[in-house]
C-alpha cells in the first residue's frame, strides 16, 4: 500500500500532545505539544527541577502524564507497548547495572533483556563493545569495583549494538570523560543520520553539531511565572533533589 | 523495523539464571532467611520446655510460622535492589511481557529461600517431636505453599518498592495475604498426625498455589508500574 507508505515518511516517530505535568502540587508544563521525526536530535533544556527528568520519563511510557497523550508512529504508546519498546532504548539517572555481575555479564542481560542480543552475538562481540567504550580489561571486574563514570559506560554500552530508532537518554554524559562525550557525539550522529532520533537533557553543549541542527525544548515554565522571586526559586531545587535522591 | 526474538522460554531462563548468579554471589541473601528459620524454630522448645507432647501438639504451626517470617524477612530484596540500581526500570520498558520477567524473578526467589527451607524443615521437626505419621504432609505442604509465599509476597513487595521505609507496611500488607496457607497447612499436618486422609486440605493449598500462580504475575506486573511511576 504506497499510499500508507508516503504517510509513514511524513508522520513523526514519536509525538505528543497536550502534555500536562504536576508533580508535588507544582506545574512542571502544561499542554506541552511534541513531534520529533527521523533524523532528529532534540536537546531538552532547562534549570534543575524544571520537569526534564519527568518529560522524559512522561516519553518513554515509564510515568503517566497528568494530562495528554503520547503517540509513536501515530499510535498510543499503551496500545503497541511491544513495538514501542522494541524501537526504544531509555537511559535513565540510573545506570541499571548489577554490582555483583561483571561488566560482561552485565551488558549481555541488558542486550538480551531488550532483545537486541540474538545468537550472532558472542563474548568476542561483547569485548568488542566494551572496547569501544574504553573497559578493555574490565570485562570481568565486577561492576562494585568500577567507578560511576564505568558504570554509565557498561549502560551506555548498549547504544552500539540498538536497533531501536528512538533513543531517549537522561543526562547521558554524567561522569564521562572528555573523550568519552565526543565519542557519544559521534554515536548519535551516525544514529540520526541513519533515520532514528534522540532525546536528550544535557546541560553540556553538544560540539559535533551545528547549533541549528539540535531542536530544543524549553522548560521554564516555573519562570515566566510573574510571581517568581528567590525563595520559591530555592524550595523548588530542594524538593526536587530529594525527589532524585528517592 | 527489526523483528526481535521473543521467545518466553529464552527470556525466562535468562532472569531467572540472571537473578541465581546474583544470589550466589551474595551468599547472605540464601543463608540469613535460612538460618532466622532454623534459630526460631528451636527458640520454642528452650522457651517451652522439652516434653515431647505440648511439642509435637505445637510443631506444625511453629514450623510454619517460622518459614512465613523468614520468607517475610526475605522478600525486600526481590525488588529492591532492582529499584534502587535502574534495572527494574529496564525490564519494564523490555519489549518483553512484565509477567515473564517477574515470574523468573520469583521463580528465583523461591528457589533462593523457599527450596532450602523445605530441606531443613524435616530436621527441626526431629527437634519438636513431630508426629512420625505427619512428616509427609508436612514436605507436600511446604512444597505446595512456599511458592505461594514467594508468590503472593512479590505484590506486597511491588506496591511498596518504591516506599523508602516500606518493611513494616510490607508485613501489614502480606501476613494477612498468608493466612490461608497457613490454616489449610498446620490443619493438613494435624489430620495427618491422627492417621485420617488430609488430601482436602492438600487440593485447596494446591488451587492457591496455581490461582497465584496465574495471577499474581499480572498483579505484581501493574504494580511495578505504579510504583515506579
Amino acid at each position: 500500500m504506497p499510499v500508507n507508505q508516503t504517510s509513514s515518511l511524513i508522520s513523526p516517530l514519536i509525538s505528543a500532545t497536550n502534555l500536562t505535568c504536576i508533580r508535588e502540587e507544582r506545574l512542571l508544563f502544561d499542554q506541552l505539544n511534541i513531534e520529533i521525526n527521523a533524523g532528529d536530535i532534540v536537546q531538552v533544556e532547562g534549570p534543575n527541577g524544571s520537569g526534564k527528568t519527568s518529560l522524559l520519563r512522561i516519553l518513554a511510557g515509564l510515568s503517566q502524564p497528568f494530562e495528554g497523550e503520547v503517540f509513536f508512529n501515530n499510535q498510543l504508546i499503551s496500545q503497541s507497548r511491544e513495538e514501542f519498546h522494541q524501537n526504544l532504548l531509555y537511559l535513565g539517572h540510573l545506570p541499571g547495572v548489577k554490582d555483583e555481575m561483571s561488566a560482561e555479564e552485565n551488558l549481555t542481560f541488558n542486550l538480551a533483556l531488550h532483545g537486541t542480543a540474538d545468537k550472532a552475538i558472542d563474548t568476542e562481540q561483547i569485548e568488542q563493545i566494551l572496547a569501544k567504550v574504553s573497559l578493555t580489561g574490565f570485562e570481568d571486574s565486577l561492576a562494585s569495583h568500577l567507578s560511576a563514570g564505568q558504570h554509565r559506560r557498561i549502560s551506555l554500552a548498549r547504544l552500539y549494538k540498538s536497533t531501536a530508532n528512538i533513543w531517549i537518554l537522561d543526562e547521558p554524559f554524567t561522569a564521562i570523560d572528555k573523550q568519552g562525550v565526543h565519542a557519544l557525539e559521534l554515536l548519535f550522529k551516525a544514529h540520526i543520520e541513519q533515520g532514528g532520533c534522540v532525546i536528550l537533557t544535557t546541560h553540556q553543549d553538544l560540539l559535533t553539531f551545528k547549533p541549528t541542527q539540535i531542536k530544543k525544548i524549553v522548560l521554564d515554565y516555573t519562570f515566566d511565572e510573574s510571581s517568581f522571586d528567590e525563595s520559591s526559586f530555592a524550595e523548588n531545587t530542594f524538593d526536587n533533589y530529594t525527589e532524585q535522591g528517592r | 523495523m527489526p523483528t526481535i526474538n521473543l521467545s518466553y522460554r529464552a527470556i525466562f531462563s535468562l532472569v531467572l539464571k540472571r537473578d541465581l548468579t546474583i544470589a550466589m554471589r551474595h551468599k547472605d541473601d540464601i543463608i540469613n532467611p535460612l538460618l532466622f528459620f532454623v534459630i526460631v524454630v528451636t527458640l520454642f522448645p528452650l522457651g517451652i520446655g522439652p516434653e515431647a507432647q505440648t511439642l509435637s501438639r505445637i510443631a506444625p504451626g511453629i514450623i510454619w510460622v517460622a518459614a512465613l517470617l523468614a520468607t517475610l524477612l526475605s522478600l525486600d530484596r526481590l525488588f529492591k535492589s532492582d529499584h534502587d540500581d535502574g534495572s527494574l526500570e529496564q525490564m519494564l520498558l523490555s519489549p518483553h511481557p512484565v509477567f515473564i520477567l517477574v515470574l523468573a524473578k520469583i521463580s528465583a526467589h523461591w528457589l533462593i529461600t523457599g527450596l532450602p527451607l523445605i530441606f531443613i524443615a524435616p530436621l527441626l521437626a526431629v527437634l519438636l517431636h513431630l508426629n512420625e505419621q505427619s512428616y509427609g504432609a508436612l514436605m507436600l505442604t511446604l512444597l505446595l505453599g512456599t511458592p505461594i509465599l514467594s508468590l503472593l509476597g512479590a505484590i506486597g513487595v511491588a506496591l511498596t518498592v518504591g516506599i523508602k521505609k516500606g518493611g513494616v507496611l510490607l508485613s501489614l500488607l502480606v501476613l494477612p495475604l498468608y493466612i490461608p496457607v497457613l490454616i489449610f497447612a498446620t490443619s493438613a499436618i494435624d489430620t495427618a498426625a491422627l492417621g485420617l486422609p488430609y488430601s482436602g486440605q492438600l487440593a485447596i493449598i494446591a488451587a492457591l498455589f496455581f490461582g497465584s500462580l496465574t495471577l499474581a504475575p499480572f498483579a505484581v506486573g501493574a504494580a511495578l508500574k505504579v510504583s515506579t511511576n
